[in-house]
């Protein structure tokens, strides 16, 4: 068991696609209940990691552990002790909430009682609870994105990896869903987000930018700030991405 | 077990919530059932026949109207030149030219040998000799009436004499022959597709990553998507058989319960395969065109239309690997000739191990990684 205060540890991590190289050995960790901001320009291999991370996707080299587990050869472990929000909206259109709810409470063998019990709570805290039973395809954007991170929390995993959980929401509702999540990270969770919004940026404890594979800067934001002697994190990131072409 | 029930719950609700795709599921096949049984027929009638009549006499006047008697034929005409008959022939407006050679009566009565050509269109090879045959026994009959009419005292009776004795379908109704087989396709279809097309929806949608990133085993996830069609194929199968009884008449001589065994594993069969190459394909355009090509090549090699012993010999090993063939053998051994289990055990057997085999595949090759 690694250091127990880092829930995601990552070593010499390389993902290659051909001779393509969409990680280029990364090392970072997580500390339990943190929330880790993972920044990056389209195309800096951010998704790439956060399939390795999830399980999702085998590296080509190195290590990770998630939640104690190895992702390469226990992913199944790892997937039980995750939850995973991608940029693509991922519940069923065809489905009421609650149905969507009952489904995925199911698959982690949540019991009939838990899953009505947390499906009634987290729709009480989204003050949804009269849309129980409303097809999701009636249902606006925004609140789809806050139903899918409350399905993704629904069996109490140890991390949430949130894959630019905002993309196409309004900022009001973007408040909301860092309500949300700041929620979730008070009772213990693990957040792992990447987002292309700055301001969104700042509301994470740690934040990693990366640039063409590689992790160019891991720190706090308000240390970054210092650090290359700007205001935002919109100019740490500018200046990160820039120095790089 | 209990996520399997969460999984089929959510297919069933899915499936019987898309209003476009539940009544294609229960309309189609028994339209497809009505039509097909109806029209994929072997019978030749209506054949278009114009005669040439250089005779016209009073006995080429009496060939015509044996063939214009016939329920066979449709007598379109006669006409005075070998060249117009031949043209009716190549433009399709008959099937079969009968010409009567000029002095045909005066020949019969004199030289007691007079000659009729029969020229039939042959681009349909069976349908042809067919044709050939019937418009032959018409004349061989009216022969008979000749010889009879000149020797009436003469005994014309063959030495051997021949009682034909068809079983299992005493008249000869293509129907009883074709319904078992189009009931399996009907099912077929509705396997092979839907489960396929449900699969590759969710890769299209996206939700397949999220079913991916949880911890569901592989044999749960297929499971879900095979059962509720397979309870869906298998209703359809009722249906068509109830239409089949009601419409055509043709009741299930066989053990009935033996019927949806066999249909069972058959069905396992074809969802799976209908699933493996779901399985191997991003788009529902691409597993459609796939399930499309080997659909067309089972159900042509079934020996749903043509007799499997006729086809070559490597046709017949291919279809080893076709389960339509199978299960088209084994339906119409029990619907028609009331076989039991041990009559059909060895294809029984090998279908089981089909079933088994690509339901393997279909698991196995179900990617929960990229």
């Amino acid at each position: 068991m690694k250091d127990d205060d880092h829930i995601i540890v990552v070593e010499n991590l390389v993902k290659k696609f051909g001779s393509f190289v969409a990680n280029d050995n990364l090392n970072f960790f997580v500390k339990r209940g943190e929330i880790f901001g993972f920044l990056g320009a389209n195309g800096a291999g951010k998704t790439t990691a956060i399939k390795i991370l999830s399980g999702l996707s085998k590296p080509s080299s190195g290590k990770a552990n998630v939640a104690g587990f190895d992702v390469g050869r226990q992913s199944e472990k790892v997937k039980r002790n995750i939850g995973y929000m991608s940029q693509r909206f991922s519940l069923y259109d065809d489905l009421t909430v609650k149905e969507n709810f009952r489904f995925y409470g199911g698959i982690y063998g949540l019991s009939a009682k838990a899953i009505k019990q947390k499906t009634a709570h987290l729709l009480q805290k989204l003050d949804m609870l009269d849309y129980k039973d409303m097809l999701l395809s009636k249902i606006p954007l925004g609140w789809k994105q806050k139903l899918a991170f409350s399905v993704a929390v629904m069996h109490d995993p140890a991390v949430v990896f949130l894959d630019e959980p905002t993309g196409g929401v309004d900022p009001i509702t973007r408040r909301q869903f860092w309500e949300l999540i700041y929620d979730k990270a008070s009772e213990g969770t693990t957040i792992f987000v990447t987002t292309h919004y700055m301001d969104e940026a700042e509301y994470c404890e740690r934040v990693s930018i990366m640039s063409e594979g590689r992790i160019e800067a891991l720190d706090t934001p308000s240390n970054l700030k210092k650090k290359y002697r700007v205001n935002t994190m919109d100019e740490v990131f500018v200046r990160i991405a820039r120095s790089d072409t | 077990m209990r996520t399997i029930l969460y999984i089929l719950q959510k297919e069933f609700i899915q499936v019987f919530r898309d209003k476009t795709m539940l009544p294609i599921i229960f309309v189609v096949p028994i339209v497809q059932l009505l039509i097909l049984s109806y029209t994929a027929t072997f019978e030749i009638k209506n054949i278009d026949l114009v005669v040439v009549d250089h005779d016209k006499s009073v006995v080429s006047a009496k060939i015509v109207s044996k063939f214009s008697g016939s329920a066979f034929f449709n007598f379109k005409g006669v006409v005075d030149s070998y060249e117009e008959g031949e043209n009716s022939l190549r433009n399709d407006y008959a099937d079969q030219v009968i010409v009567v050679e000029p002095g045909f009566e005066r020949n019969l009565q004199l030289e007691k040998q007079a000659h009729i050509q029969v020229v039939t269109n042959a681009i349909n090879g069976s349908a042809a000799s067919l044709m050939s045959a019937y418009s032959i026994s018409i004349i061989a009959d009216f022969n008979r009436e000749i010889i009879v009419d000149a020797f009436p005292l003469a005994n014309i009776e063959l030495p051997i004499s021949t009682q034909p004795n068809f079983w299992y379908n005493p008249e000869l109704n293509y129907m009883t022959f074709m319904v078992p087989g189009i009931l399996v396709l009907l099912v077929t279809i509705i396997g092979m597709f839907l489960s396929g097309m449900n699969l590759v929806k969710e890769k299209e949608i996206g939700t397949i990553e999220q079913i991916n990133v949880t911890p569901i085993k592989k044999y749960q996830f297929i499971a879900g998507k095979l059962l509720p069609f397979w309870v869906i194929a298998n209703i359809d199968l009722a249906i068509g058989l109830l239409m089949a009884y009601l419409v055509f008449q043709i009741p299930v001589v066989g053990s009935l319960p033996l019927l949806f065994g066999v249909a069972s594993v058959y069905l396992v069969a074809i969802l799976s395969i209908g699933l493996f190459i779901s399985t191997m394909t991003n788009t529902i355009q691409q597993s459609m065109f796939i399930s499309w090509f080997f659909l067309v090549v089972f159900i042509l090699m079934s020996g749903l239309f043509t007799p499997i012993e006729s086809m070559p010999n490597w046709a017949q090993d291919l279809n080893y690997i076709n389960p339509v063939a199978y299960f088209i053998k084994i339906n119409r051994m029990i619907m028609l000739k009331g076989s039991g289990f041990t009559d059909f055990a060895r294809d029984f057997y090998l279908l089981l191990i089909y079933a088994v085999s690509v339901l393997s595949f279909a698991i196995f090759r179900y990617k929960k990684r990229i």
